[in-house]
C-alpha cells in the first residue's frame, strides 16, 4: 500500500466516526469534553456552529452519529451523543452575546426563503452576519416548519423551539407569517437577488383502498393530522386507533393519539420488524407506552358500517427471507378484521410544488421533482436554490441544516458574482495534546461504564397533558458517566516514521491490538496478516512510510482504536503523538474576509 | 513507563486458547520500565507463548533476581506464583522450588548482571544439574538500574553513553552454557517476536535446562551510536542461523519446508520443534561445530540467533536423582515425615 496521506483533511476527519457521519460535521468529541468540564455554554456554541439547533436536535435528531460511534463497535452501545447535546442546551447560559454581530449597513442583496423550517432558518443564520437582507415567507402563523407541525410537543417543547428560532429571527430577519407563496412567478417578480426554497415535503402519501372516501371523516393523513394537533385544531380522537405505517411519523401519531383520548392504539406493519423505518429508540418509546406493533398485515380495505368507519381489513402476510434478510417470496395466508374508530395513514410523504410554474426555467424530472445540484443546491434556474426535504425528498433536520449551510455558500457566491463551484475545501488542524512525560490534555483512560438510560416521566403522569415532555434529560451523575464513555476519537494517533526505532513498545501496549509492524503489501492481503485481522472494510488502514531500521511499515487499523494514547506514552522517541484534530467545514462566512464570525471556544 | 494501566478493553475478536483464556488473561501488572525497553517486548513474547501453550496460570512459577530484567516477572501471568530473590540467587530458589514440586512450569528471568556477574556461579550449577526450567537472560550489556555502567556482557570497544569504551572481554552466556553441557541453548532479540515466541514455547516444553539469551536493548543507557547493543546495531549484526517452529502436540505440521532443511525434533509430550537451518552449514545438533561457528561469527561482530543447540535431554535433576514422581505437597504426611523409627533406620545405614 502507499503511505497514508494524512495531510488530506478527510483522513483524520473519517477517524472521528461521529463527526464524519454527521451531515453537518458537528465536532462531537470536542463538545463532549466541554460538557465534561462543565462548560455547557461553550459546548452549546461548538454545536451551534455546525448544527444551528442544538436544543432541538438534542431531543429529536435522527442521530446518524450514534450508529457510527466507535464505542458501539467496542461494547455494543454507542455514546449517548444526542442526549449529551441536550445537556449542553439545557444547562447553558444566555448566549446572545456570543452570537455573530449583524452589520447595520447591509450589502444591498435581498434573499427570499420559502418556508420557515430548519433549512431556510439555517440559510438566514449564515447570511445575516454577512449583511444580507433575508425575507422568510411562512404559510402558518408560527415559524419552525415540520419541527413545529410534525414533532409533538411531548418530544420537543415549544419553548425550546421558540428560543432557538428566535436566535435567528432576532438577527433582523424579515419573517412574514401567514404568507403562503402561491406563485413562484410572482415571487421572482419581486426582484430578490436569490430565492431559496425550503418548503419541505408537506404532502402525506395517500392509501387508495375501498372505503377511503366513505370513511374520510375518520381517516387522517399522518402529517396533516399532526399539524392540526400542533395548532390546536384537533383535540381528540376515537378510543380505538389504527396507524398504518411504521416510520417515525407513525410513532409520533400513535403516541399523540394516546394523549388525545385513544385507549387502544395499534401500529400496523406490512413487513417484519427488521424492515421498520422508525428509529429503534422511537419504537422503544412507543412500546413503552403500550402501543401494539402488529407485523405482517397488509391493508386491504376500509370497512364502513352505517356510513361510518368501523375498522380495517388486512391480509395476513408471510415472507421467506434469505440469509442476508432480504425477502425472496411473500404469500397471503388469510385475512383479518380489526375494529377502529379512527385510522391514521403514516406511509410516507413527498415534496410537492403546485405553486412553481413550469415555464420559469426550473426543471422538474420525470417524478415531478426539481432538478437540483447535489453540491451547490442550485436548480436549473440561476439564483433559485432548493434545500432540506424540498430538494431531495424527506430526510431529516440535520440534513436540512447542512443543505442550508451549503446553499448559503452558493447564494453568497452567486450574489458576489463568483462561481458556485469555487467553494473553500474542508481543512484540518492538528495540535499535540502532550503536556508532559505522561500527561495528556485529555482524559485518556478507558472508562468501562455502560450507556446511561434516559429517565422518563412516569407512564401515569405523562398522558395528563399533550405537552408534558417525556424525556427528563440526564441527571448530573448520568452526565458525569456518559461523557467519560466518549473515546476522544478526534485526539488522533499521529505517527512519524522517521523517528521509529521499532522497539515494539506501542504494539505490546495497545489494548486492542490495532498496531502491527510488518512488510508492506496489498491492502487485502495486509489486512489479513495484522496482529488482529482488520475485517471491518469500512474503516481505513493507516500505513506509514518505510521505517528507518528495517524498511518495514507501521500499520494501524483505525477500526477499534480507543485513543488511550498508550502507544504515544510508551514511545521512547515520540514517533507517536496524540494530536487533536479540528475539522474546518467551511460555511458562508469563511468565504468572506471582511466578516469575522466568532469561533467557538474549545478545550 | 506509564502512569496509566493498560485498559482492560480488548479487541472483540481476540482468540481464546483451549482453557478459554485470551492473551490478555496472561498479562501481569503495569510495567514501570522505561518506555521502549526491550524487556517489555520479551514480556509480551512470554505472554503470547504462555497463552499459546495454554498454561494454567496457577501452575506457573516465575522467578527472578535483581535488576531491571528481574522486575519483568511481575508483568506476565499475574495468576502464577512469583519469587523475586536475592541478587544472582534465583537459580537456588528455582532449585528448591523445583525439588519440592516437579510438576510446575518454571520460568526464570534474569539479566546480564544478575546472571553473568553476581550470579555466575549459580547460573553454571543450575545448568550442570539440568534443572527443568526456562532461563531467559534479558541481555542489554549495561547496568541500567545503576545508570549505565558496563556489564559483563558488554563487548570490547562498545561505547558507554558518555563516550568511554569498554576494554574487558565479555562473557557470552551461550558459549558458556554450551561448554557446561546445556541441552537447549538459544539466542534471540527482543525485536523479533516471530523468532522469540516459538523459542520460549519450545524452551518451556524442554525437559531440562533451557537457556534463551535475548538481546534486549536498554533504550535509556545503551541505545546510542557506538553501542553494540542498541536496536539499530543489533538489527544490523544479528543473523538467524536456525529457526525453530514449535508445533503443539495436537497440531499437525502444516508449514511447507524444503526437503533436507527441516529437522523435526520430538519432545517428551509428543509436541515437536521443527528446526529450519538458515545459516549454511550450521548444525544445531553438533555441539562442537555450533561453538566454532558461533565464535567465528562473534569475532566478526555478528550474533548468530535462533535455537543454536538442541540435544535430547538426558533427564533432569529429578531423573538423575531418582526422586519421587509426585510433588511433595501431594504426598501424605506419613510419607513426608515417617517418624523417629524410620529416622533411626536411615541413620543406621550410615553407621
Amino acid at each position: 500500500m502507499q503511505p497514508t496521506d494524512t495531510a488530506n483533511p478527510d483522513y483524520y476527519h473519517r477517524v472521528v466516526d461521529c463527526q464524519w457521519a454527521c451531515p453537518a460535521h458537528t465536532d462531537v468529541p470536542e463538545y463532549i469534553r466541554l460538557i465534561a468540564q462543565g462548560r455547557f455554554t461553550d459546548a452549546y456554541m461548538v454545536n451551534r456552529d455546525s448544527n444551528v439547533f442544538p436544543g432541538i436536535l438534542g431531543r429529536v435528531c435522527d442521530r446518524p452519529c450514534e450508529p457510527a460511534c466507535r464505542r458501539g463497535r467496542i461494547e455494543q452501545k454507542p455514546v449517548a451523543i444526542c442526549r449529551l447535546k441536550r445537556v449542553a442546551a439545557d444547562h447553558r447560559d444566555d448566549v446572545s452575546a456570543l452570537l455573530p454581530a449583524i452589520p447595520k449597513v447591509k450589502n444591498g442583496k435581498r434573499i427570499a426563503c420559502i418556508g420557515a423550517g430548519c433549512a431556510s432558518l439555517t440559510v438566514a443564520n449564515d447570511l445575516m452576519p454577512l449583511g444580507y437582507q433575508v425575507t422568510i415567507f411562512e404559510q402558518y402563523g408560527a415559524p419552525g416548519g415540520l419541527m413545529r407541525t410534525n414533532i409533538p410537543s411531548f418530544r420537543l417543547p415549544h419553548t425550546v423551539l421558540d428560543e432557538e428560532i428566535a436566535m435567528i429571527t432576532g438577527m433582523g430577519v424579515d419573517l412574514r407569517l401567514n404568507a403562503k407563496i402561491d406563485s413562484m412567478r410572482a415571487l421572482l417578480a419581486q426582484g430578490f437577488d436569490a430565492v431559496f426554497v425550503g418548503s419541505g415535503a408537506p404532502r402525506g402519501k395517500e392509501l387508495k383502498l375501498p372505503g377511503r372516501e366513505a370513511g374520510a371523516a375518520n381517516i387522517h393523513i399522518g402529517i396533516s393530522w399532526l399539524e392540526s394537533v400542533a395548532f390546536g385544531h384537533v383535540e381528540s380522537i376515537g378510543r380505538r386507533v389504527l396507524i398504518i405505517g411504521v416510520g417515525n411519523t407513525a410513532m409520533d401519531c400513535c403516541r399523540t393519539s394516546l394523549r388525545l383520548g385513544a385507549h387502544s392504539v395499534k401500529v400496523m406493519a406490512r413487513k417484519p420488524r427488521t424492515f421498520f423505518k422508525a428509529s429503534p429508540w422511537e419504537l422503544d418509546d412507543a412500546e413503552e407506552e403500550n402501543v401494539e406493533i402488529v407485523i405482517n398485515r397488509s391493508p386491504k380495505s376500509f370497512v364502513i358500517e352505517n356510513g361510518r368507519l368501523a375498522g380495517m381489513l388486512f391480509d395476513r402476510m408471510e415472507y421467506d427471507l434469505d440469509a442476508a434478510g432480504r425477502i425472496t417470496a411473500e404469500r397471503i395466508t388469510g385475512e383479518e378484521f380489526l375494529p377502529a374508530d379512527d385510522v391514521i395513514l403514516a406511509i410516507g410523504q413527498e415534496n410537492a410544488f403546485p405553486w412553481v410554474e413550469r415555464d420559469l426555467g426550473i426543471q422538474f424530472d420525470k417524478w415531478d421533482v426539481p432538478v437540483v445540484d447535489a453540491a451547490t443546491f442550485q436548480s436549473s434556474r440561476r439564483g433559485v436554490f432548493f434545500g432540506g426535504d424540498a430538494a431531495f425528498g424527506p430526510k431529516n433536520i440535520i440534513w436540512a441544516v447542512e443543505h442550508g449551510h451549503q446553499a448559503a455558500i452558493s447564494i453568497h457566491q452567486h450574489c458576489q458574482g463568483e462561481s458556485l463551484a469555487a467553494r473553500l475545501p474542508p481543512g484540518i488542524n492538528l495540535q499535540s495534546r502532550k503536556m508532559g512525560m505522561h500527561e495528556w490534555s485529555y482524559a485518556n483512560d478507558y472508562t468501562p461504564v455502560e450507556r446511561r438510560l434516559m429517565p422518563h416521566v412516569s407512564i401515569k403522569e405523562r398522558f395528563k397533558k399533550l405537552n408534558i415532555e417525556v424525556e427528563l434529560g440526564f441527571t448530573a451523575a448520568q452526565v458525569e458517566q456518559e461523557v467519560q464513555r466518549c473515546l476522544n476519537c478526534d485526539v488522533q494517533t499521529a505517527f512519524s516514521a522517521k523517528l521509529c526505532i521499532e522497539c515494539d513498545a506501542c504494539l505490546d501496549i495497545c489494548p486492542v491490538d490495532c498496531l502491527t509492524i510488518t512488510a508492506n503489501g496489498e491492502e487485502g492481503e495486509l489486512r489479513a496478516r495484522l496482529k488482529a485481522p482488520a475485517r471491518n472494510l469500512a474503516q481505513p488502514l493507516y500505513v506509514s512510510g518505510a521505517l528507518p531500521q528495517t524498511g518495514r511499515v507501521m500499520v494501524k487499523d483505525e477500526d477499534l482504536c480507543v485513543h488511550c494514547g498508550l502507544c504515544a506514552e510508551r514511545c521512547p522517541t515520540a514517533a507517536w503523538d496524540m494530536q487533536k484534530s479540528t475539522v474546518h467545514w467551511p460555511h458562508a462566512a469563511d468565504g468572506d474576509a471582511t466578516v469575522r464570525v466568532p469561533q467557538p471556544k474549545i478545550a | 513507563m506509564t502512569y496509566l494501566a493498560k485498559p482492560k478493553v480488548a479487541h472483540p475478536s481476540l482468540p481464546k486458547n483451549p482453557l478459554g483464556f485470551t492473551r490478555r488473561d496472561y498479562e501481569g501488572a503495569l510495567s514501570t520500565l522505561c518506555a521502549g525497553c526491550g524487556h517489555d517486548s520479551i514480556t509480551a513474547a512470554v505472554v503470547e507463548a504462555a497463552w499459546g501453550l495454554a498454561l494454567e496460570p496457577q501452575n506457573v512459577v516465575k522467578l527472578s533476581g535483581i535488576g531491571c530484567s528481574s522486575k519483568t516477572t511481575a508483568y506476565f501471568v499475574s495468576g502464577g506464583h512469583g519469587f523475586n530473590s536475592v541478587h544472582g540467587r534465583m537459580p537456588s530458589i528455582a532449585m528448591g522450588a523445583n525439588a519440592a514440586n516437579r510438576n510446575l512450569t518454571y520460568i526464570g528471568v534474569s539479566g546480564d548482571g544478575d546472571t553473568l556477574s553476581i550470579g555466575l556461579g549459580q547460573f553454571c550449577h543450575a545448568i550442570r544439574r539440568n534443572l527443568n526450567m526456562l532461563y531467559i537472560i534479558e541481555n542489554n550489556g549495561v547496568y541500567g538500574l545503576t545508570k549505565g555502567q558496563f556489564s559483563a556482557s558488554a563487548d570490547v570497544g562498545s561505547k558507554a553513553k558518555k563516550g568511554e569504551a569498554n576494554t574487558q572481554p565479555p562473557i557470552d552466556p551461550v558459549l558458556l552454557a554450551l561448554t557446561l553441557g546445556a541441552t537447549f541453548v538459544a539466542r534471540s532479540f527482543s525485536g523479533d517476536k516471530q523468532q522469540l515466541v516459538p523459542l520460549i514455547q519450545a524452551g518451556l516444553e524442554h525437559q531440562g535446562f533451557a537457556l534463551i539469551d535475548v538481546l534486549s536493548p536498554c533504550v535509556t543507557f545503551n541505545d546510542h551510536e557506538g553501542s553494540t547493543k542498541s536496536y539499530a546495531y543489533t538489527r544490523e549484526h544479528y543473523e538467524p542461523a536456525v529457526h525453530a517452529d514449535f508445533v503443539p502436540r495436537q497440531a499437525a505440521i502444516t508449514a511447507d519446508y524444503p526437503p533436507g532443511e527441516a529437522l523435526p525434533v520430538e519432545m517428551h509430550d509428543g509436541s515437536r520443534i521443527v528446526l529450519r537451518k538458515i545459516e549454511e552449514g550450521y548444525d544445531p545438533t553438533d555441539r562442537a561445530l555450533a561453538m566454532t561457528r558461533i565464535q567465528e561469527r562473534l569475532a566478526e561482530g555478528e550474533h548468530l540467533t535462533g535455537l543454536l543447540y538442541l540435544a535430547p535431554s538426558p533427564g533432569d535433576f529429578h531423573v538423575a536423582n531418582g526422586t519421587p514422581r509426585f510433588a511433595l505437597n501431594s504426598l501424605p504426611y506419613e510419607a513426608l515425615c515417617p517418624g523417629a523409627a524410620a529416622l533411626e533406620r536411615t541413620l543406621a545405614r550410615y553407621r
